[in-house]
């Protein structure tokens, strides 16, 4: 698994990985006793992966957010969630394989899962396009969430997907105006929703699942309004500062935490969350849990306002100076 | 008429060199020499092929609202640097140049006042300042004309042109199209018009935002209008993409855009659109043909 790793970061932790490994296979078949330094090779292991992954730079966490073997939204239906029932189709035009959706339990308690599904291999991805919406993801997910306001349950959306996608048919159908309608009607439902962003959050065609009452990030996830190489190539005129405006963008949980977008962010285990998917599921649960209590715990009509204001607050400018 | 206009186009080749550009501009679509006093008393409408020709933020405001009836609002607002963003200049002195050059602080003028006798809250964007790129800003400064338009029970017309994001600001410049809708969303339940035009170019974040979720879109001939740039979408289908793509005919053959209206007409059919959604009499003065 670790040798098809796309990371540049990690490449010494997958040799000594590959190491051990050999050590181990030697010992077994000479029948001999290798444990000590096969103890000592993973000690060096653990504080080798501390050390990577204690302090990545943003585009370290970019690769991260975009890693093939993370959850995925089918990966957290099957451990964060229970009794996931799929539901297909946006009723005017076709279904979209890259937003999954359907009621599923949280706890026991039902709610609604709308999210960005990518693919891990090349056929899969074919079949999801990459996660990358048309403008049908978005009108089925606006159905789905539309349902679950007619029923009065809690809608969450997982955000994966580097963004909706830029293609003919998208434009002749109108993804301008799925990701708009979206926008306002996420604002106007009055059930608690809550967004969680567990890859890459690209754009527009993240936030079209995105206005909630409380935005989560997995802490190795990215939200961004622009790719990095995209913002390189247009600001710095070359791709390969994407080191640099993946810096600049301040696109990761903690930086999002601080400027005030993001309300929570769940830790992943040390070597990221495609270590332990079953870890980062029950943190998942558990926080999601959390959130749903504390929404479900306020007025219907207090809960919106609170969106609203919200969102009211986000962004920074200066009003004129008193006469 | 054949005679005349050779005869023009023979000046024009002799002198197109020293012609000067404060006075002269070319039409980029027929090639007519026009005298740009002429074309700007024609709302920058080329008089002889109806080309739209980039207008002025304020060109928009006058030919839209009634004489001296318009209030600009926010004019003083400007925008932080929430990332302390530095590409190969940093943010604030990119603003800095950019409100010496469009003269004014930034990409969208906000206002109210009577069109055609009603009352309504407007704001129109400015190409000029950054391509119109969305950040707090203007986000803010269209929810704040949401928000009185909301609370004085007025319509809301917003005039778009712009690239998309102002990727300086990051993610707070994608959370403003979440801010925008919503503000759009309680005028909405409110039940108060609001209508969208769409100018040349209008994509990206705006387009995916307010200036799809007019209760009327309208769009100015030939504007270009969508969601990923032309550039984009040749490079991920990697193929050129057909004539007329993106432009407003194609979006009113797809449903898009409720009609495709002459920057000369725009005022008097805004009139009448607003006239039938607020209950009003026909207007004395303006045409809804
Ligand atoms: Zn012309």
């Amino acid at each position: 698994m670790m040798a098809s790793s796309p990371l540049d970061f990690d490449k010494n932790i997958r040799e000594l990985e590959a190491q051990i490994e050999r050590l181990q296979g030697l010992a077994r078949d000479g029948g001999l006793d290798a444990d000590s330094e096969v103890g000592t090779l993973e000690s060096k292991l653990k504080d080798l992966k501390k050390n990577a992954y204690g302090s990545l730079t943003p585009i370290e966490r970019v690769q991260l957010a975009r890693h093939p073997n993370r959850p995925f939204t089918r990966d957290y239906l099957e451990r964060t969630f229970t009794d996931f029932m799929e539901m297909h189709g946006d009723r005017l035009y076709r279904n979209d394989e890259s937003i999954l959706g359907g009621w599923a339990r949280l706890e026991g308690r039902t709610v609604m899962v709308i999210g960005h599904q990518r693919g891990r291999d090349m056929k899969e991805n074919l079949h999801r396009n990459f996660g990358m919406p048309h403008p049908e993801g978005y009108r089925k997910a606006l159905r789905l969430m539309h349902q679950a306001d007619k029923f009065g349950h809690p809608i969450i959306t997982l955000i994966d997907t580097p963004g909706a996608y830029p293609g003919l048919g998208a434009e002749e159908r109108g993804q301008a105006e799925a990701i708009a309608r979206n926008l306002r009607e996420m604002a106007a439902l009055r059930v608690p929703t809550i967004s969680v962003v567990i890859g890459e959050g690209g754009s527009g065609g993240a936030l079209a699942l995105g206005v909630t009452d409380r935005i989560i990030m997995l802490e190795n996830a990215v939200y961004s309004v622009i790719t990095p190489e995209g913002c390189a190539a247009i600001l710095w005129k070359t791709a390969d500062a994407k080191d640099k405006a993946a810096e600049a963008l301040k696109l990761t949980a903690p930086d999002l935490k601080a400027l005030g977008v993001v309300d929570d962010v769940v830790p992943e285990p040390t070597g990221g969350a495609h270590g332990d998917w079953d870890g980062v599921a029950d943190a998942l649960r558990e926080t999601l849990a959390r959130h749903v209590r504390e929404l479900e715990a306020m007025d219907r009509d207090d809960r919106r306002r609170a969106r609203w204001r919200k969102y009211e607050a986000l962004g920074e400018w200066r009003e004129p100076a008193p006469a | 008429m054949a005679w005349f206009r050779k005869e023009k186009q023979k000046l024009t080749a002799a002198d197109k060199r020293e012609l000067p550009s404060d006075v002269f501009e070319k039409c980029p679509e027929c090639g007519e020499i026009l005298y740009r006093n002429r074309l700007e008393q024609n709302l920058w409408v080329c008089p002889a092929c109806a080309h739209h020709h980039r207008i002025g933020a304020e060109a928009y405001v006058s030919l839209l609202m009634d004489e001296d009836g318009f209030t600009e609002t926010d004019a003083e607002l400007r925008s932080g640097d929430p990332l302390k963003f530095r590409d190969l200049k940093p943010y604030p002195e990119r603003l800095k140049s950019a409100e010496r050059k469009a003269g004014r602080g930034d990409a969208v003028i906000t206002g109210y006042g009577p069109l055609d006798g009603i009352d309504v809250n407007l704001a129109v964007m400015d190409f000029s300042f950054i391509g119109g790129s969305m950040g707090s800003v203007v986000g803010e400064k269209i929810s704040r004309a949401a928000r009185r338009a909301l609370l004085q029970e007025e319509g809301l017309i917003v005039v778009s042109a712009s690239g998309g994001a102002r990727m300086m600001e990051g993610i707070l410049s994608l959370m403003q199209m979440a801010k925008t809708s919503v503000a759009l969303a309680q005028l909405q339940e409110a039940r108060l018009p609001y209508i969208s035009i769409l100018t040349n170019p209008t994509t990206g974040g705006v387009t995916a935002s307010y200036a799809m979720l007019g209760d009327v879109n309208l769009a100015e001939p030939g504007a270009l209008i969508g969601f990923a740039g032309p550039r984009v979408i040749e490079q991920t289908i990697k193929q050129e993409l057909p004539e007329g793509f993106q432009r407003s005919e194609f979006l009113l053959e797809h449903g898009m855009v409720d009609a495709i209206v002459d920057r000369r007409a725009m005022k008097s059919r805004v009139a009448g659109y607003l006239r039938h959604m607020l209950g009003l009499p026909r207007s004395e003065v303006a045409e809804t043909a």
